[in-house]
């Protein structure tokens, strides 16, 4: 026999008088499970539809003027292009995609409009990688999740959305809109501006912004064609909401302490709002759960020792020591805590899996990380609860325990 | 025991329960203490035993202090030293009659077969072995009191304390218990028995009889207490 006998006959034994414990440490630990669970894939969704929406970090020069946020770069003010290699090979977390950006007016069959010289990604990866580090060895996409069945991207038209495009020629350019509307031109077609001729790989969709009314180019191809060497007059930036709200414009203004850096500060404001409003949902139930679950196992354990004073006396008269008795009241405790926190993650699981959808219009998914949260809290709430009735149980005089003799 | 005294408070009232009692029990002596309710017999044996202090004089066994030691090594002695033998048994109702055997074996850390193996053996001894996965709720009186006798050998012990051991017992089960304790006395263990049963007492070698928390010897005792039960009717 071993002390775990002891404890697993005593709790079938009397496991009806356990019930009202195990049934509060469960439900407690349940609610908080899911609320966690339907508030990781929420805040997820959040992220992911704010982080859609676009850049929303603008590092410009120290003296260019904010008038407009996606006509920021239309100004004279220029920077060295040596700050994207900066960022990229910074360990900024959040910093999801960069796209440097120099803006040129030019003037052709009698429209104006500015050519904007942008970065494509897999140079920033060969860069990366040829230098052994970088943004592009962390995960992309601020992490995440990929929503089954989600609709992979064109690959030229995420210029829209991320402001970033994969892969772009030297003679090869991207039309807005408006110019390719104007100027009735087609993919294919061929565009002559500042003297070279490029092939036209898309026209890209109307977003309401200045971003219709220019043509993008190869940065390098622009910089040698407006012959001013490798400057910028911007970075955009698309940061990841949640690395935003912890400082990730003031961590980019250290590392760049000669540039602006601005945010469109009601997006991070709503995530921060977010995060915080569930966080402290959160914390309010953990410390209801703690005092109700703890108080319930409290009074069980308080009932438990006083039931069993003769039992305590007669192991005491066999020979048990205070630390036999206290062990044996606190591997209850743990036993307890640990089927509570296992019963109450999957619990919590189901309801966040079967209700989250319908509650936060998410998918969700089980997050086995949490069960060890959830045995660990309910480990802990039933330990700390246990401690002063086990105490007390070790502590009780032999003589009254046996009050018979 | 060397002048030892105890005193409670009950009911705001102070009442002594042991009154300067000295007493030297020899190695393989079989004692019972007689005595009135409320004598003191079971603060006597309490306090023999290691589980009540006293509130002065010391108690000794085999040579030891008991209450100089710390209640820890009280606890080991108590295991390794002392056997008690209770009225009501005092089994625990969720284990089984082997498993009740096993826990002086289990406190003295032995390995859960030779637990099992020596739990068995007593078992066989009092006639049980066909009683092992009986619950003390599936054992009749004293097939109960045949478990605690087991349990109370389990650990070898030298010293024997009862406590009215054939209190809840027909007679016929009372003589077979004491028929018992007679053997145990006999292989040389120390036996204290507290009784109301003048039978029981009449088996000692000695009988000493309690009154208000001091201690008289001889062999009148019996007898003597016989007739202050009388008086007190």
């Amino acid at each position: 026999m071993k002390l775990r006998t002891f404890v697993w006959r005593e709790i079938f034994e009397r496991k009806s008088q356990l019930a009202t414990s195990f049934a509060a440490i469960l439900l407690g630990i349940s609610v908080i499970v899911a609320i966690k669970n339907i508030t990781y894939y929420s805040e997820k969704a959040v992220a992911r539809e704010l982080d859609a929406l676009g850049a929303n970090i603008l590092i410009l020069p120290k003296s260019a003027s904010l008038q407009d946020y996606y006509g920021a770069d239309m100004q004279d003010a220029e920077f060295p292009e040596e700050y994207v290699t900066r960022l990229a090979m910074s360990d900024l977390q959040g910093l999801d995609n960069l796209s440097p950006k120099l803006s040129v007016p030019v003037e052709t069959g009698g429209h104006r409009f500015t050519l904007t010289g942008i970065l494509p990604t897999n140079e920033f990866q060969a860069k990366a990688a040829w230098q052994g580090a970088g943004i592009f060895s962390r995960p992309q996409n601020c992490g995440t999740v990929t929503v089954p069945g989600a609709i992979a991207e064109p690959p030229k038209e995420t210029l829209v959305r991320k402001r970033v495009v994969t892969t772009l020629g030297d003679n090869e350019a991207l039309v807005g809109a408006e110019v390719g509307a104007a100027m009735a031109i087609r993919e294919g077609d061929t565009l002559t501006l500042l003297g070279k001729a490029f092939s036209v790989t898309a026209v890209l969709p109307a977003t309401g912004t200045v971003d219709d009314s220019r043509v993008f180019a190869h940065l390098h191809t622009v910089q040698r064609l407006a012959g001013k060497g490798a400057v910028l007059n911007a970075v955009e930036i698309l940061g990841c909401c949640d690395q935003i709200s912890k400082g990730l414009v003031e961590k980019i203004n250290t590392l760049l302490p000669e540039a602006r850096v601005v945010t469109i500060t009601q997006i991070v404001d709503t995530q921060i709002k977010t995060n915080k409003m569930m966080a402290r949902l959160s914390r309010l139930f953990l410390a209801i759960i703690a005092l109700v679950g703890g108080a319930s196992i409290a009074n069980y354990m308080y009932s438990n020792v006083f039931e069993r004073r003769r039992e305590i006396g007669t192991l005491m008269a066999l020979g048990a020591g205070s630390g036999v008795v206290l062990k044996m009241f606190l591997l209850k405790a743990l036993l307890l805590g640990f089927a509570g926190g296992v019963g109450g993650y999957a619990l919590g699981t189901a309801i966040a899996v079967v209700f989250g959808p319908r509650i936060a219009g998410v998918l969700v998914l089980p997050m086995p990380v949490l069960a060890l949260w959830a045995v660990g809290v309910a480990v802990a709430i039933a330990l700390v609860s246990s401690y002063f009735p086990a105490r007390q149980a070790a502590r009780l005089d032999p003589a009254t325990a046996l009050q018979e003799l | 025991m060397k002048s030892v005294s105890k005193t409670y408070a009950h009911r705001g009232r102070m009442v002594k329960a042991l009154d300067n009692v000295t007493l030297e029990i020899e190695r393989g002596d079989y004692v019972s203490i007689v005595g009135p309710s409320g004598s003191g017999k079971s603060t006597f044996l309490l306090t023999f035993g290691g589980m009540l202090s006293p509130a002065s004089g010391t108690v000794c066994v085999d040579g030891q202090s008991l209450y100089e030691l710390s209640p820890e090594k009280r606890a080991t002695l108590r295991r390794e030293k002392i056997g008690f033998v209770f009225q009501t048994f005092n089994l625990v109702p969720y284990l089984t009659a082997l498993e009740n055997v096993q826990i002086p074996l289990f406190l003295a850390r032995l390995g859960d077969a030779e637990q099992k193996r020596r739990a068995a053996a007593l078992l066989e001894r009092m006639g049980l072995g066909d009683r092992l996965d009986h619950k003390p709720s599936e054992l009749s009186v004293g097939q109960q009191q045949r478990v605690a006798l087991a349990r109370m050998l389990a650990n070898d012990p030298p010293v024997i304390l009862a406590d009215e051991p054939t209190g809840n017992l027909d007679p016929e089960t009372s003589e077979a218990i004491l028929g018992f304790l007679q053997e145990l006395n006999d292989e040389g263990r120390t036996l204290v028995m507290v009784t109301h049963d003048m039978n029981a007492a009449g088996k000692a070698k000695r009988t000493l009889r309690l009154v208000d928390g001091t201690i008289a010897d001889g062999p009148n005792a019996a007898s003597q207490l016989v007739a202050s039960m009388k008086g007190d009717a």
